[in-house]
């Protein structure tokens, strides 16, 4: 199969869209020439000219309320948001306008619209620009939210997110816009909710999103040279969430580490450990370990940045951890 | 320029010069550091509009404040710091004014008024004025100046921060260096109607001025800032500008979006340095000589900071989890 970068995947989602659906529109900053400032959005405005492919002035909230009420009457505008820090300038739009809408109106207005934005340290950027903040708008009721893990699930995610009726916040990691995978050149969509097993094992559980499925598999080669055999486990959407799929696997290992990017406390970590601890507890020989960010805001020295967030080796040895019985003693 | 000034004042102007100088330096290192891989991520350099920070922090005081944005090393420059801790904070390095926990984007100068840069466009708009609120309810006579660019004005923060400034006539002064682009566009295609009629809108006192003539802006800024101190404020201040390099160091092919004969233009006919210079030596208050030996001083004392930076610590593990809190020195512990 070919292989594609996550940057063209997206790209080719939304032409994709576009040219089957003339209500799909893209709208931020920089989007059109420019492309974005990662160049993922390359060549749409060529194709679909500047109607639907809308530069903004700097001006989030705007943009993103002027989407809301684009979508509820009769359109499904895709929103850029150029950096997923900025998600803290147009949450009221987000999450007191578009996410609660269908529900307060009874049912009667829909908000069918897309907010693609990204997440993701190490890139050297600071505090206001690496932040993984996914867990905020998963709290809200109303908002689906979707974390590709490579290429293929990008374009199949944002496929499915342009056309599903409800709000949905696609976070892309921006380390991964290069990297390569293969993705199918006849059309596909992967449906939300299912969570994808990456690989299959029977002694620990790596539940990993976004580019820490990468890390996670990376634990299990080094863990499978060690004799334990890890399941890794992506839910490629945490809203809706693929419960069955982790409590089967928690069943079968007993063992489980869910790893993200975002702050370890009161997130994704913490609210996928709680549900296999509520659901599978006969099941399990230890705690459900999380693994998150650090909880400190993103520094910028790469001396401090780089041991906040989960690593290959850290998840490697919890799991061994999780192997000894150890931790069964720590809790 | 301005018109001639007598010679009482050479000293300011030979200080304005050479910050002027100390900039357009300092950011030529900088450039130089990330081309050479030994800067960790980007930053956006400040060349070219060197006579707007120098012209208005010439204006101010060490105890009045500013706030910075994400191209702020010419402000932290223009404000009194210092070469070596603006390189370290630019390289990670534990000696920098930030520890290396903020970088390029996120420098603060404590000691000189900087309440620091900052990486949300539009996002000093509220401390600043929060900054001008504070000096009016404590009764100091300071006055803080806002910097942000033509692409910010489009933040809904600035509408709402003025009208307060403006109902309760804090000294503030909104500074937009107008450089013409705001990233990739240009702002014509981005900004409706007039800036200044925006700010006048709300009963400010709003003037444009050449921000390539330091002595026009300074001699501006010096005035608003004394009616300020008075409570005679707010102020907005549009300044004409020109940034010389791409959006960030690593917008290298930008001739989709602007022409290199613009860029000519301006770096050859409206420099702000090679304005000042020839000025300096027509009034005779400085000669070739002594420019020229200026400028060689500050290109050691630059070389001179970036070779110690480049050979500082990096902060120790340990402080990863330290400065989350005020009152916790490990947050993690
Ligand atoms: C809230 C927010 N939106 C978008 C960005 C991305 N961004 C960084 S600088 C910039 C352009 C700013 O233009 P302007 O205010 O004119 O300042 P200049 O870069 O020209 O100095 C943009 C869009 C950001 N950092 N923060
Ligand atoms: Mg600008």
């Amino acid at each position: 199969m070919r292989e594609i970068t996550l940057s063209q995947a997206v790209n080719e989602a939304l032409a994709e869209e576009m040219r089957r659906d003339e209500t799909v529109f893209i709208i931020g900053e920089d989007v059109a020439e420019a492309g974005t400032p990662f160049k993922v959005l390359s060549g749409l405005v060529e194709e679909f000219g500047t109607d639907r492919v809308v530069d903004t002035p700097i001006a989030e909230p705007g943009f993103m309320g002027l989407a809301v009420g684009a979508a509820m009457t009769g359109t499904r505008p895709v929103v850029d948001l150029m950096f997923g820090d900025f998600i803290f300038l147009v949450m009221d739009q987000l999450c007191n306008q578009a996410a609660k809408t269908h529900y307060m109106s009874g049912g009667k207005l829909n908000v069918p619209l897309v907010l693609r934005t990204n997440l993701g340290a190490t890139r050297r950027s600071a505090a206001q620009h690496s932040q993984s903040l996914h867990a905020l708008v998963a709290h809200i009721p109303g908002l689906k939210v979707a974390l590709p893990s490579s290429a293929y699930e990008a374009k199949g995610l944002m496929k499915t997110a342009i056309r599903d009726n409800n709000p949905v916040v696609i976070f892309e990691d921006k380390l991964m816009y290069n990297d390569k995978a293969p993705v199918p050149e006849e059309e596909f969509l992967i449906p939300f909710g299912e969570a994808n097993i990456k690989r299959e094992g029977h002694d620990v559980t790596l539940i990993g999103t976004s580019s820490m499925v990468q890390v996670c598999e990376k634990a299990a080669d080094i863990l499978a040279a060690e004799g334990i055999s890890a399941e890794v486990i992506d839910p490629r959407t945490i809203v809706p969430l693929d419960e069955e799929t982790l409590l089967k696997s928690a069943r079968k290992t007993s063992r489980v580490i869910v790893v993200d990017e975002g702050h370890q406390s009161y997130g994704i970590t913490g609210e996928i450990a709680s549900r296999i601890n509520e659901k599978a507890f006969y099941h399990l020989d230890a705690p459900v370990l999380r693994m998150g960010a650090m909880d400190v805001p993103v520094p910028f020295s790469p001396a401090l940045e780089d041991i906040t967030v989960p690593t290959p080796e850290g998840v490697a040895e919890n799991a061994r951890k999780l192997m000894s019985g150890e931790m069964i003693h720590a809790a | 320029m301005s018109p001639a000034k007598t010679k009482t004042n050479t000293e300011d102007y030979l200080r304005m010069y050479r910050q002027m100088v100390r900039i357009r330096t300092f950011e030529d290192n900088a450039n130089q550091l990330y081309l050479s891989a030994k800067m960790p991520g980007l930053t956006h350099m400040y060349s070219g509009e060197e006579a707007v920070a120098v012209g208005i922090c010439e204006a101010l005081r060490v105890t009045d404040k500013i706030t910075s944005t994400h191209r702020g090393h010419g402000h932290c420059v223009a404000k009194g710091a210092d070469f070596k801790e603006m390189f370290c904070e630019l390289l990670g390095k534990e000696e920098g004014y930030c520890r290396g926990k903020g970088g390029s984007m996120h420098i603060a100068d404590q000691s000189n008024g900087n309440l620091g840069a900052n990486a949300i466009v539009g996002g000093s708009m509220g401390i600043a004025t929060g900054s001008a609120f504070t000096a009016r309810l404590l009764g100091r006579d300071d006055v803080t100046v806002c910097f942000f660019g033509d692409g910010a004005t489009a933040q809904g923060l600035w509408y709402e921060v003025m009208n307060m400034a403006a109902l309760w006539k804090l000294p503030v002064i909104y500074a937009c260096e107008n450089n013409g682009y705001s990233e990739y566009t240009k702002t014509d295609e981005i900004a409706a109607g007039s800036i200044v009629a925006r700010a006048e809108a709300f009963g400010i006192e709003s003037h444009q001025v050449d921000g390539q003539d330091v002595l026009a802006v300074n001699a501006l800024t010096q005035k608003l800032v004394e009616r300020a101190r008075k409570g005679e404020g707010p102020f907005f201040i549009e300044l004409m500008t020109y940034r010389y390099h791409g959006h960030h160091v690593g917008d290298i092919n930008r001739e989709y979006y602007r022409s290199k004969e613009e860029e000519q233009d301006w770096k050859v006919n409206r420099d702000p340095i090679i304005r000042f210079r020839s000025w300096l030596v027509e009034q005779g208050i400085a000669s070739e000589e002594e420019i020229e030996a200026m400028n060689a001083e500050i290109k050691e004392d630059a070389a001179a900071a970036v070779e110690y930076a480049l050979h500082a610590k990096y902060p120790g593990a340990n402080e990863v989890d330290m400065h989350v809190f005020t009152d916790v020195e490990h947050a993690l512990a």
